[in-house]
């Protein structure tokens, strides 16, 4: 389910390292919590997005969730598909559903996100949260 | 985003039902409530297009009853219930002495001596006590709502489900009448009244029957395509049929003629609590008015967001989602009464920018007759 090649935040969402590039989403459990997605804002090519700043939304009927940059970089591709299928992220939020590329301003910053053993862990004691 | 279920919860007689369904709870007015089963849209396409049951059992009921019932429901709601017959239900507003909301709720007729009222799960309590505080008639005024569970079957298919397991003819049952009688064996008042803008309806019932029954009406309904739907298409359901929710369409700070309510506020009855108010508020005019509008981009005005009136802010969104049946973002808001007309050209404060969106009539969504 969660890609072990990949990183995760806190706030859910992921990244995938490819050198100096990153592809950016938000993860199975955040779409998940989301419900149906209706709509999602990206930036544009060329913004410097900051590590742990908002830098979009992903909406769903029921809410609005901000996407915080898991790290510090210049988008430089913005997965256009999802302005006309946002529905998309529930569907494969791990693959096709990227939201963002970003050429990292240091991909040593990766090294402070979790692992998807850890993110896993971390998110099985949310939902222990939630159904007690 | 949800709250997590704790102890302090209140909880409907079917809640393991939905934990057992996979529903997404959360924390709606203090109880502990199924939000969504398979998903938002899903389950308001279900309700406009086949049928939707839905767990309503944290709504409250109080009963009036004694020789003064009908002068105690008078004085204090806004709508003329002399009006109802037996078996007859209304809408109307239980009004502070301001001419404003302590809640919307339902009346319903049992007899000349009994009324039953549905109320906001979040405000019974409160709504108990003011009926009790405002009681100077021949009548007692008893909270019910732990005695009753309710179930809502929405949906074009609703009544054709829900005859399968009843012997009490469901066509007679007109818009805002109910019936008594035994539903798979269970016996249950019967009305047909709803919050979707669909045909359907709401089955009041001991609560330890409720899971009995809503696994019968599921069975039932499976031919139908019937699923359970949660308090979210409920939402985006009575929005799109233009329904006021109370804490965001109406409060205690709101009056029927604001709220667009005006048809259930009737000052030819005689003297209600507030009603010296609301006669004076429809002679010197509104400061604000109720609205329906249509965003003009894919963005969604929400709840709270500001609206603005020539580069202004002239007001606040009451409730704003995507309407998944008319395939557009709509929403309600407040908004001083000439820029309530048809067409005026508004906008919607969205993360620090105006989107542009259109005022368009109420209801969104009125159901094929």
């Amino acid at each position: 389910m969660y890609p072990s090649d990949y990183r995760y935040t806190k706030d859910h969402e992921w990244i995938k390292l490819d050198g100096p590039m990153g592809t950016i989403g938000i993860t199975d459990y955040a779409q998940a919590e989301l419900g149906d997605v209706v709509f999602v804002e990206l930036p544009k090519a060329g913004t410097q997005v900051k590590a742990g700043q908002s830098f979009g939304t992903v909406e769903s009927v029921k809410a609005v969730s901000e996407i915080f940059a898991p790290v510090s970089g210049e988008v430089v591709e913005t997965n256009a598909a999802l302005a006309d299928s946002p529905e998309k992220i529930n569907q494969d939020p791990h693959g096709a559903a990227w939201l963002v590329k970003v050429r990292l301003v240091d991909p040593k910053e990766i090294s402070g996100l979790m692992d998807a053993a850890a993110y896993q862990a971390y998110i099985a004691e949310k939902a222990k949260e939630h159904s007690t | 985003m949800t709250t997590p279920a704790t102890a302090e919860l209140r909880k409907t007689a079917l809640n393991s039902v939905h934990r057992r369904l996979g529903a997404k709870m959360v924390n709606f007015g203090g109880w502990d409530m199924p939000v969504e089963y398979s998903g938002i849209i899903a389950e308001h396409m279900a309700a406009r297009t086949q049928a939707g049951l839905f767990d309503v059992s944290h709504m409250g009921e109080l009963e009036i009853r004694g020789p003064g019932a009908l002068a105690l429901v008078q004085h204090v709601t806004c709508n003329n219930a002399a009006k109802l017959v037996i078996g007859q239900a209304q809408y109307s507003g239980l009004m502070t002495s301001r001419g404003t909301f302590v809640d919307d709720l339902l009346v319903h007729k049992i007899s000349d001596t009994h009324y039953l009222l549905c109320v906001n799960a979040g405000n019974q309590d409160a709504d108990f006590e003011h009926v009790v505080a405002n009681n100077r008639f021949d009548a007692t005024a008893e909270n019910t709502g732990p005695r009753y569970s309710q179930l809502a079957i929405q949906g074009p298919r609703a009544k054709e489900i829900l005859q399968r397991l009843t012997q009490v003819p469901l066509d007679p049952i007109r818009y805002y009448y109910f019936a008594f009688g035994k539903v798979d064996g269970v016996e249950c008042l019967i009305a047909r009244t709803g919050y979707t803008g669909e045909d359907g309806f709401e089955i009041y019932l001991d609560p330890n029957f409720s899971e009995k029954l809503w696994n019968s009406i599921m069975q039932a309904g499976e031919f139908a395509g019937l699923i359970p739907c949660g308090l979210g298409a409920r939402n985006t359901l009575r929005l799109e049929a233009g329904m006021c929710l109370y804490g965001h369409e109406i409060d205690d700070t709101t009056t029927p003629w604001e709220a667009g309510l005006g048809w259930i506020c009737k000052l030819d009855k005689g003297p209600f609590l507030g009603s010296d108010m609301l006669a004076r508020q429809k002679q010197t005019g509104l400061e604000r008015k109720l609205a329906g509008f249509e965003m003009l981009d894919k963005r969604i005005g929400r709840d709270g967001y500001p609206v603005f009136i020539g580069g202004r802010e002239a007001g606040r969104v009451t409730s704003g989602c995507p309407s998944p049946f008319l395939k557009k973002n709509i929403g309600m808001a407040y908004v001083p009464p000439a820029a309530a007309a048809i067409g005026t050209e508004i906008g919607i404060g969205i993360r620090g920018q105006s989107a542009p969106a259109r005022i368009i009539a109420l209801p969104f969504y009125k159901r094929p007759q």
